[in-house]
């Protein structure tokens, strides 16, 4: 990842200029942005602004309301809990709760050490295989307490590709929450 | 027949000969396929293939619908049973390659149905519980098909419904044929689809916009992202058959950010269409021209909402906009827009195509035509079912369903997602048909069905429920942002055993200013789950708020931040700032419990 902050502007122009789909609004720069540095930095908000001819305030005000998109850099790995109504009643709450305790963590979020963000999601669209979990976007269904954390285990002792590319990133939610 | 369609219809019938020359394998890929393992299967099948010299087609095709047998692997082998392997792991890939594949001997002891031919001790597939009964529509291609491949959703009789109504029939014969069938939207409100692209069809605009919705936030609710990556064309053909029927000038499909299977594949259904000469200028000749494009959005369930999907359309926050004016005076970029869901528009091709009358004949006297339901949670054989209106619950869940897979006793079922209701298992005779079961207070919304046994909570589900709408608030109106929190506050207390004595009546209060007072369909609907519970299981509701011993229910885990930055369990700041959230707002309308039919 790039450091500076000109480094990060450049990133930035470069992912609003070159967002896939055709009309480019704040929303879709913002989206783009995320994808690209996988969160928003400063820079990469005042880059949108520029690119729609409008005012941060107005991006900032715009960003802060989706949940999926975050304004630190993101954690080495990404876990994913559903906690959705099915989820719930097939048992995602021992594995929420399984998780919390294993990384230290008293809410979702990322762990001290930059390694894990735990993150909730109200549905990762595979209702038919609840409970459901994604490790770095790859899709977990008939989950349990200790898979959970068999998985984690897996992930930091690196089994995985650290944010699994296009091939692994066939998930209900490549989104942060 | 259009002349520029015929060459079309004549390539594809050849691509589908070719397929079936040789051996074709089709592994389900979708997201409930990756969710159970299919990735590793698939992994494991081309190692196979390569490593023992076989000359095969794989194809990805999306779900099946059969969630409970994925990873299921679809073999078809010239002189064989086309067959259907069932859970099937990478281990077992070797051999269904050597024996099937290679041998030509299916293996029966895996097999879990045939879907061509017959083979020894393996029911058809059309004989599966979960599939016997069910009339496939909207799911017609559904592991028949490449996504990704026009020419195999051509073989099919894909765009000649589009074919049919550019080179025969006027605008006014579609929107007419589409308003016999008695189609109505499977978004939710259940209106009446006909009727809804006629006021579309009145405004004479030059730039009209057809809005398709995939926001799909119900959890328990995957049959829109579901079409989107089993078999994106149909959205497309429909949506273009909506474009001329309406006079509209653009199409634009909206898909929550991060589903990537169902964006990458509708992308490259539109990109497909532009190649072949069914999207741009003129289309199949005919001079008809339109254009369509994808717009995502970030995570926000109430971006589903018709107008605040067009404000996220726009990029803005997805708050919903004050009506009238409605979308079809004024829609997205200030143009008249008509939103359907993608089911109600995937329909729209086999309607064109084998006429009203066709799908009026399927369904009930007010519903017509299949839904297609989600089945989650205590089931046999959770996933997809397309089955025709006028089927009871019980039907479904029982027999197609399978029923509750350890013997317990089945609860209820929560419909409609997070702002539907909960149906008793007492009431399971119940006909599936949208004003019925909105009349018993549970709403068919979106097709999803969570199956609960006896073994759930009601007032813990229910919070889950409540949670989700405060969340997911967007808080532009006081009644849904205030009311929610009171809501899940007043749950919250339940389940810790904290109730006050007045909570009842507080939750009652609450639940009918939101009703009254809420801008959306998202405040106007949010008291339902608890409403329901309460009306089901009222017993247990007053057990667990009375002081005489509730039954403890776990803390719950949930999210941290609402969308207004607050705290979401435990004490909010609501209850200490607004201590009593009684301000008697009175319903404007008596319509009020179906605030999203209009439009
Ligand atoms: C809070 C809220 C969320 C909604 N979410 C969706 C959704 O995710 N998908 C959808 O098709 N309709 C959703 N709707 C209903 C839409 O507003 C609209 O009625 C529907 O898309 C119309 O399509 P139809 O006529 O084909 O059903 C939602 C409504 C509300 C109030
Ligand atoms: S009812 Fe709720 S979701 Fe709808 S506009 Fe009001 S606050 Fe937003
Ligand atoms: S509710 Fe958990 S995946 Fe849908």
């Amino acid at each position: 990842m790039t450091t500076t902050s000109d480094g990060v502007r450049a990133k930035a122009r470069e992912a609003i200029r070159n967002q896939p789909y055709k009309t480019h609004t704040i929303l879709s720069s913002l989206l783009a942005v995320q994808d690209a540095l996988g969160f928003l930095p400063p820079e990469g908000l005042d880059e949108v602004a520029r690119h729609r001819n409008t005012t941060v305030n107005e991006v900032w005000g715009i960003a802060s309301f989706y949940p999926n998109f975050r304004f630190t850099a993101p954690a080495k790995h990404v876990v994913e809990v559903c906690w959705g109504p099915t989820c719930h009643v097939m048992g995602a709450q021992p594995i929420l709760r399984g998780l919390l305790q294993r990384l230290g963590l008293h809410a979702e979020g990322d762990t001290p050490d930059g390694a894990v963000t735990l993150k909730m999601n109200t549905c990762l669209g595979v209702c038919a295989h609840a409970p459901a979990m994604s490790f770095d976007h790859r899709l977990a269904g008939h989950m349990s307490p200790q898979k959970a954390l068999a998985g984690l285990e897996k992930l930091r002792s690196g089994d995985q590709p650290a944010h699994a590319g296009h091939d692994g990133a066939r998930t209900a939610s490549g989104g942060a929450r | 027949m259009t002349d520029a369609y015929q060459p079309l219809r004549k390539r594809a019938d050849g691509v589908w000969a070719g397929l079936h020359a040789k051996p074709w394998i089709r592994v389900s890929t979708g997201l409930q396929g990756m969710a159970a393992g299919a990735g590793e299967v698939l992994e494991a099948l081309r190692a196979e293939l390569s490593r023992q010299r076989v000359d095969a087609t794989v194809s990805e095709v999306g779900t099946t619908g059969l969630c409970y047998a994925e990873p299921l692997v679809d073999v078809h082998v010239p002189g064989t049973a086309r067959t259907l392997y069932h859970n099937v792991t990478p281990e077992q890939v070797a051999r269904i390659v050597a024996e099937h594949v290679k041998a030509q001997r299916p293996i029966a002891e895996w097999a879990h149905a045939t879907a061509d031919g017959t083979l020894e001790g393996v029911p058809p597939r059309g004989e599966l519980p979960m599939m016997k009964g069910q009339v496939r529509v909207a799911l017609r291609n559904a592991g028949e098909i490449d996504p990704l491949s026009l020419e195999q959703y051509v073989a099919r009789g894909g765009f000649e419904g589009l074919d049919k109504a550019l080179s025969g029939m006027t605008r006014e014969q579609v929107v007419q044929e589409v308003r016999d069938s008695g189609l109505r939207g499977r978004g939710g409100a259940a209106f009446s689809t006909g009727t809804k692209w006629s006021f579309l069809a009145g405004n004479k605009s030059p730039i009209k916009y057809i809005l398709c919705n995939c926001e799909e936030g119900d959890p328990g609710a995957f049959n829109d992202k579901t079409i989107l990556e089993t078999d994106p064309f149909t959205l497309v053909e429909g949506c273009i058959i909506a474009g001329y029927a309406t006079g509209a000038s653009n199409g634009i499909v909206f898909i929550r950010h991060g589903h990537h299977e169902p964006i990458e594949r509708t992308t490259r259904a539109i990109e497909a269409c532009y190649e072949a000469g069914l999207l741009g200028k003129n289309i199949l000749g005919t001079g008809f021209s339109y254009d369509m494009e994808v717009s995502l959005v970030g995570e926000s369930y109430v971006a589903g909402e018709e107008t605040a999907l067009m404000e996220a359309v726009e990029g803005k926050r997805s708050m919903p906009r004050f009506r009238p004016p409605f979308p079809a005076a004024v829609g997205v970029w200030g143009k008249p827009s008509n939103i359907n869901n993608i089911k109600t528009i995937s329909y729209v091709p086999e309607i064109v195509r084998q006429g009203a009358k066709w799908f009026a004949g399927i369904g009930t006297e007010r519903s017509k035509g299949t839904v297609i339901a989600c089945l989650s949670g205590h089931i046999k054989y959770p996933g997809l079912l397309e089955v025709p209106c006028g089927i009871t619950m019980r039907h479904l869940v029982e027999v197609m369903g399978g029923g509750e897979p350890s013997g317990k006793r089945i609860k209820f079922l929560q419909t409609g997602g997070p702002l539907g209701g909960m149906l008793p298992a007492a009431q399971l005779d119940m006909v599936l048909d949208f004003d019925e079961m909105s009349r018993a207070g549970a709403m068919f919304g979106s097709g999803g069905l969570i199956v609960c046994n006896e073994d759930t909570s009601i007032v813990d589900l229910t919070r889950v429920l409540l949670a989700f709408d405060q969340m997911e608030s967007c808080g532009k109106c006081f009644p849904c942002r205030l009311g929610t929190s009171h809501l899940l506050e007043i749950l919250e207390r339940a389940c810790d055993g904290r109730s006050r004595p007045t909570d009842l009546d507080l939750m009652d209060r609450v639940g009918r200013n939101m009703r009254a007072g809420s801008l959306c369909g998202h405040g106007q609907l949010g008291y339902n789950p608890v409403s329901s519970a309460l009306k089901a299981f009222a017993d247990e509701f007053k057990a667990q708020m009375s002081d005489a011993g509730p039954i403890p229910i776990p803390p719950f885990v949930g999210p941290r931040s609402t969308r207004r930055g607050a705290q979401m369990t435990g004490d909010t700041p609501t209850a200490q700032v607004y201590p009593e959230f009684v301000i008697n707002l009175q319903p404007v309308t008596t319509a009020s419990q179906q605030p999203t039919a209009a439009g």
